[in-house]
């Protein structure tokens, strides 16, 4: 496993040059995105006055505590939640419905059971490639997340970490202008967690797609993010105290290329900063 | 070793409880039931039980003791004049009869006609089953102006349906096999409905964001899902399809094994009546079996 893991480098490069059908990145706008859930007095808003503007190709991390809204924001970005108030725009359009420039890995990786990881790839093929391509792309994303050997394997033959990689494979099979990838890797182990995440920087260079990763990994943003958004409810701001509904706290530019120093005593600051905003006390 | 040896230790501790318990408490030895079902209820030899189901042919032979045992039974009540032939006619005789019909060319048809027409009925019951209940299934729409009618219909008892049926298609074909349609219809349009409502949510959505929807989502994710789901279904689906058969050929007939049966008991052949009771046995139970296969199969594909 480990030796499978450790051949995706390489294959990462070779793949940056034989990727001829790339989508370009597109750029992200949340205008004040707001979504209540129930109507009446049953009304629990979870979202308010979102704005942000992500860059075509940045990589934006979303953070914030349980249950705060912030796979409500991504499911919202990839047309899988409408908002109540408020849009999303990619690329300047308004998403509307499930959006194909899109991709989505969840926080599972929902792979259908029946399916080889290599025909579970497929499904994430855009609409209209013909089969040849189609084969020849799902071959060499496999070969990117070091997926090749077990390619007629079934998801249950495999381990998590190997079954998220297919999910990672299979977004990227729709050559995504955005990639939206809820806590993909939350589940793991802390050991596969930061090999996914060197992973995830090696797909990057070789398709420097826009990213939005919704993580609660204080680290795992400062590893992978340009930049870090914080959701949270604000407090004391309006005349009856707290109001309903998160929105962005704290927006912090993460410093310095990546593969950065997990141990950067820069980053270390940022992190207490954040653990802070976040409500936990930095030790 | 330790495996075989479990047995043995289950059945002395059976035992021993049994020889504390009794002088204690006399109460319990005036109770004919439990002592005596500890010791013969656990397996003497020291076999698992696990270990033979696992083997395929001891598996079937252990299927066949009771109808063996039946059989004998059969045989050694007949020989021994516990029933007039008319009452009971013994094996052997059921076997002529058989032999009988068969030379005459008779037997043939009978099993033929029948079988055609449970495998139209049932093929056509089950088709519109799986429609039916993937419609209802999968939107609430179709829910709401389907299922209380459907519902309904179902509780309407099968023989209901046959004068109507009679009336509409006359004595032939379709009225059979429209009322084995009706019969084999319902198990798999309830087992599909209820499967397809309850369909992993998270794979449905994860398919949607890939862009599937419509009949595509359909075969892709929510079929596949319910696969072992209509394959049970599909067998329930079939012995009603039998069941539904012999009701059909009950009433209106001149060949089939429902025909067998009656003019059989108009006649008094009661060796006859008896072989076609067997063959019902032996037939639904071999097409219920290929089916089992075929549901094993696609269960170690889709599951």
């Amino acid at each position: 496993m480990t030796a499978v893991l450790s051949s995706s480098a390489p294959a990462a490069s070779t793949h940056a040059a034989a990727g001829a059908t790339r989508t370009p990145a597109l750029p992200v706008a949340f205008r004040s995105l707001g979504r209540t859930f129930g109507t009446g007095a049953e009304a629990h808003t979870v979202l308010r006055d979102v704005d942000a503007h992500i860059r075509a190709g940045e990589v934006l991390a979303i953070l914030g505590t349980s249950g705060c809204g912030k796979s409500t924001l991504l499911r919202a970005a990839a047309g899988l939640d409408s908002p109540t108030a408020g849009s999303v725009e990619i690329d300047g359009t308004p998403v509307q419905g499930i959006d194909s420039r899109c991709a989505f890995a969840f926080q599972e990786p929902r792979l259908l059971p029946w399916h080889t990881l290599q025909a579970n790839i497929a499904i994430g093929l855009p609409a209209g490639i013909s089969a040849r391509d189609g084969k020849a792309k799902v071959g060499r994303l496999l070969d990117l997340v070091g997926l090749t050997d077990f390619a007629k394997h079934r998801p249950r033959e495999i381990s998590g970490g190997m079954a998220q990689r297919a999910s990672l494979a299979r977004a990227l099979a729709r050559n995504p202008g955005v990639l939206l990838l809820d806590e993909p890797f939350g589940a793991l182990d802390a050991l596969t967690r930061i090999k996914m995440q060197d992973l995830l920087l090696d797909i990057h260079r070789a398709e420097p797609t826009t990213v939005l990763l919704v993580t609660h990994d204080v680290d795992e943003a400062l590893q992978l993010a340009d930049r870090i958004i914080v959701l949270g409810r604000e407090h004391g701001k309006d005349s009856d105290g707290a109001r309903p509904g998160a929105t962005i706290v704290h927006t912090v530019a993460v410093p310095g290329e990546r593969p950065r120093d997990r141990g950067s005593v820069e980053l270390a600051r940022l992190r207490a900063t954040l653990l802070a905003t976040l409500g936990v006390d930095g030790h | 070793m330790s495996h075989s040896g479990t047995p043995h230790l289950t059945g002395t501790t059976v035992a021993d409880g049994r020889a504390a318990a009794a002088p204690a408490t006399p109460a319990d030895a005036a109770r004919p039931g439990s002592p005596d079902s500890g010791p013969s209820g656990s397996p003497a030899n020291g076999w698992s039980p696990a270990g033979i189901l696992a083997n395929g042919w001891a598996r079937l032979l252990l299927g066949l003791i009771i109808p063996a045992a039946v059989l004998a039974a059969w045989q050694l009540s007949t020989a021994a004049g516990a029933f007039s032939v008319v009452q009971l006619p013994p094996p052997a005789m059921v076997f002529e009869a058989g032999i009988d019909l068969l030379q005459r060319g008779q037997l043939g048809q009978h099993i033929a006609i029948s079988t055609q027409r449970v495998l139209i009925g049932f093929a056509a019951g089950a088709a519109l089953g799986l429609v039916l209940g993937s419609l209802v299934g999968l939107s609430k729409v179709a829910d709401a102006l389907l299922a209380p009618t459907i519902g309904a219909l179902r509780a309407v008892p099968s023989l209901a349906w046959v004068p109507l049926l009679i009336l509409w298609m006359k004595i032939g074909e379709d009225s059979k096999i429209t009322l084995i349609l009706i019969g084999a219809f319902f198990p798999v349009f309830t087992t599909v409905s209820l499967a397809l409502r309850h369909v992993d949510r998270n794979l449905v959505e994860a398919a949607r964001a890939f862009g599937l929807k419509g009949v595509k989502l359909l075969t892709t994710v929510q079929l596949p899902a319910v696969v072992p789901a209509v394959f049970s279904g599909l067998r329930l689906a079939l012995a009603q399809a039998w069941l539904f058969l012999v009701a059909a050929e009950l009433i209106a007939s001149s060949m089939g094994l429902g025909f067998l049966l009656t003019d059989s008991q108009n006649n008094g052949r009661t060796d006859r009546l008896l072989l076609a009771i067997v063959l019902l046995a032996v037939i639904g139970k071999t097409t219920d079996a290929l089916l089992g296969l075929a549901e094993k199969w696609a269960v170690k594909r889709w599951a």
